[in-house]
């Protein structure tokens, strides 16, 4: 059956990541190049094949055309090049640009690549300082607030709205790590328990550090390419089911409503676009920047009530062996968070889960995947739907 | 690395220059008998450009609140307390919350604005603890924090 979508005729056919965590000896650009190279291998292809780049900027290297600037690394000339900022969300709305390039006849295979290095090619300092700015110059980071601080009153207000507890975050930070000790290149692979998050260093009360998402460097890429390009991809293309998008605000003092987000927008566009429910999600990969944001998102993306996303998340329902696996790489709790790419790795890990490549942490009957992101605080998010099999 | 300074754009001075002077002013749109928070050069309902300060009364709720326990640069010595406040007259404000223990605030707790020299030039609002909602009790005075 026809979709109406621009994304209905493509489908991801190659994806890399670069070595995560802690790695110095690469600067984000060339983390970038060489996922560009490593995602077009994977996809059996040659940057001959391909005649479109979508990246995003680096925190810790910025460049002005930064896309043009990889393309000319990498003494490539494609025929479409742009670079797109959207915070958390970008990799999704890179997606959704990349289809509806291809779509428009701008390109027919596409590599969207990000890269940053937050961990090594920056101080604590800055890193701290270049993501709060985020908050408003004038009305917010006059103030002193830091990310963990936008997120905490998040939760401070979800905890007073509906009786969830510092535990019921810590369930997040637990699952996240179950998943990310069966992952080898883990950035943090020890297993913790919910006493571990609660005895963990304050940060912005309610939050512990363990509450809040790495500072990694890493990069990763993905391969999209149009549907006459799909038949004898070298691996099992992943196809677009549904997309969606929400944007409620900017700035978090300026949101109406602090304990439901726009992904209730983004996620039933999505569930609109492809025809699906949350029950058909086979693999769910959030948004995983500080637990609350994670406890939001289960419960604005349908997977329970508003306001039990506590209990969903202490039920075990999305740790290994659960019916709702949850960010089976360790998302960017545990696997890796180098800044805006952090959604990359929920991608990529969607697509090795769809494929039947997630080694030790294989799901078994997974035909779909739902991953989100989300920039600001909570503030604007996207909402991919994929899925193993031909929709066509 | 100083704490941020706002540069105050024309639209904006109004609100700085009645902080200086100790007074919390906001924008009020006529026709839509409404305050807003920030200051904008149009109504974000309406989009009427006709918009007039005027004074309030700077009380206002706690909508929530964190306790900063890992400041964002040298400039902030933690622990500070950054909250949303709901002022009377409708908008929502970041600020701080200052001279307040703790254990002391819960969301709904009413505060009142004082200000604070962020520089030679400009001052902000930061607020008070007030008391508890009515509905919780009697309500403490408003010195009752004590000075520091
Ligand atoms: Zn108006």
């Amino acid at each position: 059956m026809a979709k109406t979508g621009l994304h209905d005729d493509c489908a991801l056919i190659g994806m890399a990541e670069s070595d995560v965590g802690i790695v110095p000896d690469k600067t984000p650009r060339e983390l970038c190049v060489q996922v560009t190279l490593d995602a077009v291998r994977d996809a059996g292809l040659t940057l001959e094949d391909v005649d479109g780049l979508i990246t995003c900027n680096a925190f810790a290297e910025p460049i002005m055309y930064h896309a043009e600037a990889v393309a000319e690394y990498l003494g490539w000339q494609p025929k479409h090049c742009v670079t797109v900022n959207t915070g958390g969300g970008t990799t999704f709305m890179a997606i959704k640009m990349a289809a509806a390039a291809i779509a428009a006849g701008m390109a027919h295979t596409i590599v969207i690549a990000m890269a940053d290095s937050l961990r090594s090619h920056m101080t604590r300092e800055q890193a701290m300082v270049v993501q709060s700015s985020s908050g408003h110059p004038h009305y917010e980071q006059p103030y002193g607030p830091t990310v963990p601080a936008y997120y905490a009153l998040l939760a401070r207000a979800h905890m007073d709205r509906f009786g969830t507890t510092e535990e019921h975050f810590a369930y997040a930070a637990v699952s996240c790590r179950a998943w990310a000790s069966q992952h080898p290149k883990a950035q943090k692979r020890d297993p913790i328990s919910v006493e571990d998050v609660m005895g963990s260093r304050p940060i912005a009360d309610p939050l512990k550090v363990l509450d809040c998402s790495l500072v990694s460097d890493g990069g990763a890429a993905v391969v999209i390419t149009r549907g006459d390009r799909v038949s004898g991809s070298k691996q099992k293309p992943i196809y677009l089911l549904g997309y969606g998008e929400g944007h409620a605000y900017e700035h978090i003092s300026q949101a109406s409503d602090l304990t439901t987000s726009a992904a209730v927008m983004s996620g039933q566009a999505a569930y609109a676009d492809s025809g699906l429910t949350p029950n058909d999600m086979d693999l769910l990969q959030l948004y995983d920047c500080f637990t609350p944001a994670l406890l939001i998102q289960v419960e604005d993306l349908g997977f329970c009530a508003k306001g039990e996303g506590g209990d969903w998340l202490a039920s075990g329902i999305s740790q290994p062996g659960g019916h709702k696996p949850l960010n089976t790489h360790g998302g960017m709790l545990s696997y890796c968070h180098p800044g805006n790419p952090g959604a990359m790795f929920g991608l990529t890990e969607a697509m090795l889960q769809l494929r039947g490549q997630a080694g030790a942490r294989q799901l078994s009957g997974i035909n779909t995947a739902l991953c989100h992101a989300q920039g600001g605080i909570m503030s604007s998010h996207a909402t991919l739907i994929l899925g193993n099999e031909d929709p066509s | 690395m100083s704490r941020p300074i706002p540069r105050p754009s024309p639209t904006e001075q109004p609100f700085y220059e009645a902080c200086a002077r100790g007074e919390l002013k906001l924008q009020y749109c006529k026709p839509c008998t409404r305050f807003l928070f920030y200051p904008r050069t149009h109504c974000d309902r309406c989009h009427s450009p006709q918009l007039d300060w005027e004074q309030v009364s700077g009380k206002g709720t706690i909508a929530s609140y964190t306790v900063v326990r890992r400041a964002v640069s040298e400039a902030f010595t933690a622990p500070y307390i950054i909250a949303l406040i709901d002022l009377a007259e409708g908008p929502r404000m970041m600020s701080q919350v200052i001279n307040a223990e703790p254990d002391a605030l819960a969301v709904g707790h009413t505060v009142s604005v004082d200000f604070a020299a962020w520089s030679d030039e400009i001052k902000l609002p930061v607020f008070r603890l007030q008391g508890v909602p009515s509905e919780a009790g009697p309500s403490h005075h408003a010195d009752s924090e004590g000075k520091t």
